[in-house]
């Protein structure tokens, strides 16, 4: 008879990551305005290409979403940020 | 009613201190001529850029920030574009949390929200 994995039994339940729940930082912290000339600030939100991290991985909400994209743009604008890169972090 | 502008422009880095000077003054004279009141203004010295503009690795940065209406913008970018020390430039309208931000980064940095985590 072949029981297989179901034979197996474990005292205490093993550690499934569970996922967090992804919520607007911008919300959160009550911020209203993004500067495009804090690059420190913006490079939380590129990855270390220069590209715009998407809002399925930050958890960003539309509104905001679409404010720091405009930002990290005028901050490229003025070469405070790079339009392509291969090492940001 | 005016609206509140902030303009920030690169200027050339071969230029000498006093003939950086001397062009901030040239567009800090213009918005008031034209009836601008300017709110604040900042000098970032010479910065290293992301990328090279016109094969130059480095600019000096300005800012201003202030009051106009909106027909000078038109003027204030015309005059961008034919000054050859100015390598780049961007103006943008401030809304009202923008202009609350800036007020607050100069008087109390401490009040403005961070992203804590």
């Amino acid at each position: 008879m072949a029981q297989g994995e179901s034979e197996i039994k474990y005292l205490t339940p093993i550690a499934v990551e569970t996922k967090k729940k992804k919520y607007c930082r911008f919300k959160k912290s009550g911020i209203k305005y993004i500067d495009y000339k804090d690059e420190s600030f913006l490079l939380k939100f590129v990855n270390e290409q220069g590209k715009i991290l998407p809002r399925r991985l930050t958890g960003t909400s539309l509104k905001y979403q679409r404010k720091v994209a405009q930002a990290i743009k005028r901050a490229r604008h003025l070469a405070l940020l790079p339009y392509v890169a291969d090492l940001l972090k | 009613m005016n609206n509140q502008y902030e303009t920030v422009f690169i200027m050339t880095p071969v230029l000498s201190e006093d003939q950086m000077r001397e062009t901030v003054k040239k567009f800090h004279d213009l918005l008031v001529e034209k009836g601008a009141e300017i709110v604040h203004e900042e000098n970032w010295g010479l910065r290293k850029l992301a990328y090279p503009i016109q094969k130059k690795s480095s600019g000096f940065y300005q800012l201003f920030e202030f009051k106009a209406e909106g027909s000078l913008i038109n003027e204030l970018e015309t005059a961008y574009r034919r000054d050859e020390r100015i390598i780049r430039f961007l103006t943008v309208l401030l809304d009202k949390h923008a202009i609350a931000y800036n007020e607050k980064k100069r008087t109390n940095k401490n009040d403005i929200p961070t992203l804590n985590d």
